[in-house]
């Protein structure tokens, strides 16, 4: 591994990639291919083909008269030409915004967004000043994504990495079959939060819906509000120490802390008497075997 | 799919028809199949505005016979509505199957609403003191030009944008519904009702009319239903969470209110903008951005959530 180079890995097919990435007993096609990183490389977390951007290069787009598509294409563009903070203006409410993007990069969309805005990135850091639509962040890897207003319903569905922060509330099934990473919600969120959660952290200052929690696999879910119901499976557990730490560290960096501090949260998780997901992701096989 | 939206202003008209317009039209993705416009004009105590279609717009390709045809049920309206009393102010032919009439009737407008859906191939689409519904196949823009909506001065309104799932592709089928023969109240709906035969059944054994197999047009029926029976549109809405299975979000309009319900799924989306003198709602954002370019701030109502506003 550690005599490998990016270049090598660019040389390389899809298969001849995985295959010298030690990942030889899983069929790979299509977008299946699951990427590791040299440990000693000097760029850690970056993808072979990602570009080199600096983020004292700022640039702006008007995304007024663009489709998503052109949009998209666009902030591509940017960061092939090295620019490492992108402004997006004007998007009133436009769908899909921001998506795959694999890189690193300071987003900042000056608005609102519509539907699946930022999903499946891996590494951008994003400012949104407005509010997003439904499924926002959806299978995010990683990065940091804040939005200022509210969000609409299935926040950070199937993430897998990362920080996705909403100040407002949000709408239901907020980190639905989330994976990893940490949702934080500074106002309320819906009903089915939390439904068929596997892995990460979720935090909501405000109250919950109902059925929060249910048939949760794994992961866990703070609450500073009321919870109107714990859905199947779901079970109230104890603070600890090591719980109010990591949420007073986390809600201080998003300026979310309550002034009452962080010990009246109540901590959900699964009760495990429907199912134990216990696979491990591949990066935690690799930390572990 | 299907897209809905809603706009009320409070105590004074706008242009609601270019309004409605430019929403639907940013909803034009969520449902191409159809476009629907429950609009609101100024009241006008003592008048009618009676929309009707006598043949669906599919019915124009099968001949000269349609024409004759048209012609007829055309003749035979008129004649129930003079049998009834009711004196014609005005005519308007906006489609060769759509008409607008505005009456002056001081009996009961249910009867004879009912008379005239008698006639073979007429459905009544709206009556009311405020109320116009139009709707007809293609996209918002091809609508609002085809009847002239683009000036229509009003308070508030509902629409629709239709993807044809369970039903066919012809107005018929095409939301708003009018509450027969509830005057000036329509309903447009995102979603799927699972108990709507069942539901169905029990509004035809009350005596209430079906004119398609949309299962949203039960939501129409439904409110009609209440407020004939004196339950206010905000109790009725809280009611339809309970007894109505599915996943839902439906809007109501009156002469004077608009209303909304969600399902205790929350599974059909709504995004919600309120100010002091205007509600705008739609299911996404894009379609309110539509007509509000500015920085707002916009929410999603939740599960089990009933909104009622007067304008």
């Amino acid at each position: 591994m550690a005599s490998m180079t990016d270049e090598d890995l660019k040389q390389m097919s899809q298969d001849e990639r995985a295959k010298a990435l030690g990942m030889t007993t899983e069929q790979l096609t299509g977008k299946s291919l699951y990427i590791e990183f040299d440990p000693e490389a000097s760029e850690r977390y970056t993808y072979p083909w990602s570009h080199d951007v600096d983020f004292n290069k700022r640039t702006e787009i008007d995304t007024d008269a663009l489709s998503t598509t052109e949009v998209n294409n666009a902030i591509r563009e940017r960061m092939k030409e090295g620019y490492g903070t992108i402004v997006l203006k004007n998007p009133r409410g436009k769908h899909s915004l921001g998506v795959g993007i694999l890189n690193k990069l300071n987003l900042i969309v000056d608005g609102s967004c519509g539907y699946f805005a930022i999903g499946l990135i891996d590494g951008p850091n994003v400012r949104i000043t407005g509010r997003v639509g439904w499924s926002c962040g959806e299978n995010m890897m990683a990065g940091t994504v804040v939005i200022e207003k509210n969000a609409g319903s299935t926040f950070g569905a199937a993430m897998r990495g990362g920080d996705l922060v909403c100040r407002g509330s949000v709408g239901s099934r907020t980190g639905i079959d989330q994976k990893g990473g940490t949702i934080i919600v500074g106002g309320d969120t819906g009903a089915l939060s939390g439904f068929m959660m596997q892995r990460g952290r979720m935090v909501v200052c405000g109250n919950a819906g109902k059925n929060l929690g249910d048939s949760m696999y794994d992961g866990t879910i703070f609450v500073g509000g009321e919870i109107r119901s714990l859905g199947v499976d779901a079970i109230e557990a104890e603070l600890t120490d090591l719980d109010r730490q990591w949420l007073t560290r986390k809600l201080t960096q998003y300026g979310l802390m309550p002034d009452k501090g962080v010990d009246h949260f109540t901590k959900v998780v699964a009760g495990k008497q429907l199912w134990n997901y216990d696979n491990l992701e591949p990066s935690e096989k690799k930390l572990i075997l | 799919m299907c897209g809905i939206a809603g706009l009320i202003h409070k105590g004074k008209s706008a242009n609601v028809g270019s309004e409605m317009t430019a929403m639907l039209q940013a909803l034009k993705h969520r449902g191409p199949d159809s476009t629907g416009y429950a609009v609101y004009g100024e009241p006008t105590e003592g008048d009618y505005v009676m929309r009707l279609k006598v043949a669906e717009a599919e019915d124009m390709g099968k001949g000269r016979g349609i024409h004759k045809l048209i012609e007829t049920r055309i003749a035979d309206v008129e004649e129930i509505m003079e049998d009834a009393g009711a004196k014609v102010k005005s005519r308007d032919a906006v489609t060769e199957y759509a008409l607008r009439y505005v009456l002056s009737h001081a009996g009961n407008t249910g009867d004879m609403a009912k008379s005239i859906e008698e006639v073979e191939g007429v459905e009544i689409l709206s009556m009311g003191n405020g109320l116009e519904l139009i709707k007809d196949l293609g996209d918002a823009t091809v609508v609002s030009e085809m009847y002239g909506l683009k000036d229509f001065k009003g308070t508030h309104g509902i629409g629709h944008t239709r993807m044809a799932t369970e039903s066919d592709v012809d107005i018929k089928s095409a939301h708003p519904y009018w509450a027969f023969p509830y005057n000036d109240v329509s309903v447009v709906h995102n979603g799927q009702i699972t108990n709507y035969w069942i539901m169905r059944r029990e509004m035809e054994r009350k005596g209430h009319r079906f004119m398609s197999n949309c299962d949203s047009e039960l939501l129409a029926v439904y409110t009609a239903h209440n407020l004939s029976n004196g339950i206010s549109l905000e109790d009725s809405l809280r009611q339809s969470i309970d007894e109505i299975d599915g996943v839902f979000t439906y809007l109501v309009a009156t002469k004077d209110q608009l209303g909304m319900a969600k399902d205790t799924m929350a599974a059909k989306p709504l995004v919600l903008y309120e100010s002091d003198d205007l509600i705008a709602m739609a299911s996404e954002e894009v379609a309110i951005r539509a007509i509000l370019p500015e920085e707002i701030d916009t929410t999603d109502p939740y599960d089990e959530e009933v909104r009622v506003w007067q304008a």
